[in-house]
């Protein structure tokens, strides 16, 4: 390591720090005989001595570098002349540098702290970075390659083309080569500086743009490598802009899986049943308790929670549903205003009921372990798995309805009571059966969604009323009766609010969509896919 | 048919409807050509049918033959895919919407008696009325002397007299229907076009209706849709028969009751 | 002369206006004219609670004369009183002058803190009394024609125009709790001095607004009485039982719908014109959906159709409310959410509805 980087401290001799390290490796050859120098009070004694040690190149090494950036490195009299110090309570210990030995306890007049300037401490950073490259672990030596990026100097380049000759790890190599090139980028010649931004082509690391916009800023640049770095610049900030909106569009699928999970339930009582159920949302906020009532029972299975949750609370739900149906609902058939305010009355109880059992205040609903963390794509853009699971989730409920309304015996029943009340009945259909667990369906499917809410926001007792609304307009928008229109309008509705929250802001961008929808009854007064012919008009 | 014009020059000063109309041909209705899909179901197919001023003609035809449709399409109700419906030789009746049709001058009887339940018979009546039904102009409407004699002799005609003052949901079926056609005649229009009147009647309502029809024959074109035959029967002059959304023969009663086709759909089926 | 004849047969109405009469006349006398001291005494914290409701009474006349005889479920009506509440706001904001926290002369309090450099454009005017009033009425007028107009052309009905009535109100709280909006955004406007140069708190302005809500609240269900007992009245009830029916007859059904309908978001402002000065804060909260939904219940308790049932009904169940949250507020939800449905239920027609079964039976 010696070799390497005399070549190169002589090919940039200008840079004084250079000089520095090339004075410090002729100086001292061991980390023993750089000790005294660090105890010294002048200033470039001390840098020699740093320097040497730096240039020593031992992982041995990494303590007393360490230990001197946090200031935990004293100076004393006799052998060693530094020593690390540690305290526990009152009293302090001192640990031999290198071996690591205790040394016994001090007394803190006699040991005296080990100061640094500002360019000494980067310069520590830089070199410990460079030697964590030597670490066992891949995952620390990626994180000093990344740190070694972002304060490119020679010892770096000198260290990374080092470990590269090494390292196994493709990861870590991928990096590796990139930190190389960015400091190829500030200390290299043209070519190098031309190759190093062919390297650097459509790189997403922010690090590399950051590199390519510092050169260009420098004066006296080569012409042709400022047009090359130019085009990668451009190249990359397109490629930016790609991420962007990919995960724009991946946010917008988020609530776009969101509402249709609200909705669906929602669209299964207004489209078969004609009844309006203002109470949905609450139905949703007791799915969302069901969860943290389960994670408060089992409290040790709280990876699996949610699969406990999930029939749990299409369960409570359900039960619940078939209770208002059998109660409240059944009675206003055929007049879905009334059936609007009962089922008001109703959300507005069931809010209360939970804001006195259980609390006023929202309650705390853990994520599973599994839930959290995210999907890397590439460097700048990575999906969190809560999300992408929900995705998921609402695909397989709206897959799981789908097939329960065309391959049930309660499907086709629901389907023909929807179409035809009075001839389903004549057909010996039991419309009241068919109408308990139809509005029971749905309201065990806001249960279901309740749960997975519960892993997105705050659970607390209006949750509910947020998502109403909501939940209308992608029923309404997506045409009443009509699965796949609702999973469409949810879908096209979460995309556009989010693709209008960057120029509109979040409270705008809803806004918006709730004109657009105003408006679009307009135009469609059934919605997106309207249910068709004689039957549906007058 | 004039006293019609100058009624609505009185009220709106304006070119009405009404008054563009022009029937110089004799004929007050043009159906041509029309084609009407539900979900790929053809409700009328390439229906062609013209009525006469003055004229009293009765439809009929077995049930999904058309004959509600035909209604709907004339009233404004359904737009049709393909075809022209004109009313006289110059109003384009696919341009306008249902309230425009009828202060055309064409009024329309629903084969389920539709009365405003909630309101008395003679209110009922007034709301019919022919006049200005503009918004302003009905919040400051009071009946004259005039439209007052107007409704009684509407309420004498269809016999419901002692029953002016009762909210029209408490009506029997065929007084329904009788308040519907007494609605009808307060329109004053030009073309009736009366679904199945007789539906739910006794013989002796039925009979009476027959003759109201009968006395409108000259002053206003009538068409009447009916499945009861002895009635179509005992108005009838000019019967046409829809099959499968077209014409499937016109004529008198005697000639289409002796058509071989008609005979076929009506008994082969 | 005619109005007058509209109430021929309204008993309702009739003993309705005699007490509200009585009431308007004798509240400002007990509360000015008889001492502290006496058992006869009103207080103004009455006055201005009594004030209150009449209002919310006359928005119930509002709500009714749609739903009721248009049989459109307007779950929006809150927007409209808001408007109108907005426009006075704005108007006793701009009264308050230089006596605001930091004292400039133009500039309310939260444009000095927010850093505004001047009076935005759709301020100016409110200065004026008479533009304001103006304004309350012709705000939500004109966002109702133009909200029921493309709605009704567009045959929008039932549950469906419910839900975008609900989602116009949603949308206007979402926009009023913005800052930008430049209506004091969360906070709304409020820490009013003075209306028409008097103070506010003073107890003779206190009465004053009583008997203007009063008065607002008798001349608007005359005026409501009198489109219903009207022809085109009788024309809105035919188009809430056969609106198919109505067109067939002639009449434009979408017109007739957004002359009431813009009618009634009229009197709604009036009534949140008169509601802000005795409230003294209007915010976005007025906007909320909840709040529409639930005035839609007073009518329903006191009896759709009958628009004195309307009164009755939103001085009940404000009244309940008042009395409830004192003694158990967490008990309120529970009793409003049971009354929504309790009423549905079995009471269909409302207190107004119970009355005439006993007097016929």
């Amino acid at each position: 390591m010696p070799r390497s980087h005399c070549r190169i401290s002589r090919a940039i001799t200008a840079i004084a720090l250079l000089g520095l390290l090339w004075l410090g490796a002729a100086a001292a050859d061991t980390l023993e005989d750089a000790l005294p120098g660090l105890a010294d009070r002048a200033l470039p004694v001390k840098k020699q001595a740093v320097a040497a040690i730096v240039a020593a190149g031992e992982v041995r090494a990494l303590p007393i570098l360490e230990g001197l950036l946090v200031g935990d490195l004293y100076a004393r009299e006799g052998d060693p002349p530094v020593v690390l110090v540690r305290s526990a309570g009152s009293v302090v210990r001192s640990i031999h540098p290198i071996t690591g030995a205790d040394l016994g306890e001090v007394d803190r007049a006699s040991i005296k702290k080990i100061t640094l300037t500002n360019a000494l401490r980067t310069e520590l950073r830089g070199a410990i970075a460079a030697l964590s490259l030597g670490s066992p672990d891949p995952q620390v030596r990626l994180h000093s390659a990344r740190a070694l990026m972002q304060d490119p100097n020679p010892a770096a380049v000198a260290a990374l083309r080092a470990r590269l000759g090494q390292e196994r790890d493709t990861r870590v190599r991928a990096t590796l080569d990139l930190a190389m090139a960015v400091a190829d980028l500030q200390v290299g010649t043209a070519e190098s500086q031309r190759a190093a931004i062919a390297h650097l082509d459509g790189s997403l690391y922010p690090e590399a743009r950051n590199a390519l916009a510092t050169l260009l800023a420098t004066d006296a640049l080569d012409p042709a490598v400022a047009v090359a770095a130019r085009q990668a610049l451009a190249g990359i900030d397109a490629r930016v802009a790609w991420n962007a909106r990919a995960e724009t569009l991946f946010f917008g699928l988020s609530l776009g899986s969101v509402l249709v999970l609200a909705a669906i339930g929602l669209a299964i009582t207004f489209g078969v049943m004609g009844v309006i159920n203002m109470a949905h949302g609450e139905l949703m906020m007791l799915g969302a308790y069901t969860t943290y009532l389960v994670q408060q029972a089992m409290p040790g299975l709280l990876d699996y929670s949610l699969f406990i949750a999930i029939p749990a609370a299409f369960i409570v739900a359900g039960l619940f549903g078939v209770a208002i149906e059998r109660t409240v609902i059944r009675f206003l058939y055929g007049r879905p205003l009334e059936t609007l305010l009962a089922t008001f009355g109703i959300s507005l109880i069931l809010q209360q009921l939970v804001r006195t059992t259980v609390s006023a205040q929202n309650v705390t609903v853990e994520n599973p372990s599994w839930m959290s963390g995210s999907w890397q794509l590439n460097p700048g853009l990575a999906l969190t798995f809560n999300r992408l699971y929900i995705l998921v989730f609402a695909m397989l409920v709206f897959l799981a309805l789908l097939l329960i309304l065309k391959r049930t015996a309660l499907g086709l029943q629901v389907r023909a009571v929807s179409q035809n009340r009075a001839m389903a009945r004549a057909m010996g259909v039991r419309s009241a059966r068919v109408d308990a667990l139809t509005f029971g369906l749905g309201a065990g499917i806001a249960g279901v969604a309740g749960v997975a809410l519960s892993q997105l926001t705050n659970v607390g007792p209006n949750m509910g009323q947020a998502y109403i609304i909501d939940s209308f307009m992608v029923v309404v928008f997506g045409g009443v009766g009509n699965l796949w229109g609702t999973l469409i309008g949810g879908t096209v509705l979460g995309v556009a609010n989010k693709f209008m929250e960057p120029w509109a802001g979040a409270v705008l961008a809803k806004i918006l969509v709730l004109v657009f929808i105003i408006l679009f009854i307009q135009k469609r007064p059934r919605g997106l896919f309207p249910q068709r012919g004689r039957a549906a008009e007058g | 048919m004039g006293g019609q014009v100058e009624r609505w020059q009185y009220l709106n000063p304006g070119k009405t409807l009404a008054e563009t109309l022009d029937i110089s041909h004799q004929t007050l209705l043009y159906v041509e050509g029309v084609t009407v899909s539900f979900d790929g179901f053809r409700a009328l197919n390439d229906l062609s049918f013209y009525v006469d001023v003055g004229e009293l003609r009765c439809v009929i035809g077995p049930n999904g033959a058309g004959k509600t449709t035909m209604m709907d399409v004339v009233t404004g109700k359904t737009k049709p895919d393909r075809g022209f419906v004109f009313f006289g030789q110059s109003i384009n009746l696919l341009e306008l919407d249902e309230p425009r049709i009828a202060q055309a001058g064409i009024g329309r009887k629903f084969q389920k008696p539709t009365v405003f339940e909630q309101h008395r018979v003679i209110e009922n009546l007034e709301l019919a009325m022919a006049g200005d039904k503009r918004v302003w102009p009905t919040l400051f409407a009071r009946l004259s002397g005039e439209e007052r004699d107007r409704i009684d002799e509407v309420l004498t005609i269809i016999g419901l007299n002692e029953h002016a003052g009762r909210p029209a949901g408490a009506l029997s079926h065929g007084q329904k229907q009788w308040l519907e056609i007494g609605m009808l005649l307060m329109q004053d229009p030009l073309l009736l076009l009366v679904d199945e009147p007789v539906a739910g009647m006794t013989h002796q309502e039925m009979e009476r209706t027959a003759q109201l029809l009968l006395s409108l024959e000259g002053k206003h074109s009538v068409v009447v849709v009916e499945h009861d035959m002895d009635f179509v029967r005992s108005i009838a002059k000019r019967v046409t028969v829809l099959n499968q959304g077209a014409v499937l023969a016109e004529g008198s009663m005697d000639e289409v009751q002796h058509d071989p086709r008609v005979v076929e759909v009506y008994l082969g089926e | 002369m005619r109005i007058v004849k509209a109430l021929r047969g309204d008993t309702g109405g009739q003993v309705m206006l005699a007490v509200l009469l009585a009431v308007g006349i004798l509240v400002p006398i007990l509360s000015l004219a008889v001492p502290a001291a006496s058992p006869w005494h009103v207080s103004t914290y009455t006055v201005t609670l009594l004030g209150k409701y009449l209002t919310y009474a006359l928005l119930a006349v509002a709500v009714d004369l749609v739903w009721g005889y248009l049989g459109i479920l307007s779950l929006g009506h809150g927007a409209f009183f808001a408007l109108g509440g907005y426009a006075m706001g704005m108007y006793l904001m701009r009264q308050v002058g230089d006596r605001g926290v930091y004292g400039n002369p133009t500039l309310p309090d939260f444009m000095v803190f927010l850093n505004w450099p001047e009076l935005p454009w759709f301020w100016h005017g409110f200065d004026r009394f008479w533009f304001a009033a103006l304004m309350a009425i012709l705000v939500p007028g004109v966002l109702a024609y133009c909200f029921g107009y493309l709605a009704f052309r567009s045959r929008v009905t039932g549950v469906y125009l419910s839900i975008i009535t609900q989602a116009l109100t949603y949308a206007l709280m979402l926009a009023f709790f913005r800052n930008e909006m430049g209506f004091g955004g969360n906070n709304g406007l409020t820490d009013f001095k003075d209306i028409l140069g008097v103070s506010l708190q003073a107890d003779g302005t206190r009465a004053g607004l009583f008997i203007a809500s009063a008065l607002a609240l008798a001349l608007g269900y005359l005026a409501s009485r009198y489109i219903v007992s009207s022809r085109l009245g009788r024309v809105a009830v035919a188009i809430r039982d056969a609106e198919s029916r109505t067109r067939f007859i002639g009449y434009r059904v979408e017109r007739a719908k957004a002359a009431i309908f813009t009618f009634s978001a009229m009197l709604a402002g009036v009534a949140g014109a008169l509601y802000v000065p005795q409230v003294g804060i209007i915010n976005p909260g007025e906007f909320s959906p909840l709040n529409s939904i639930e005035l839609v219940i007073w009518v329903a308790v006191g009896g759709r159709a009958t628009l004195y049932g309307a009164v009755a009904g939103a001085l009940l169940v404000n009244y309940g409310k008042t009395v409830f949250t004192g003694i158990f507020p967490d008990a309120w939800l529970f009793a409003l959410g049971g009354l929504f449905v309790l009423v549905t239920l079995f009471l269909p027609r409302g207190i107004a509805g119970l009355m005439t079964l006993r007097r016929a039976g």
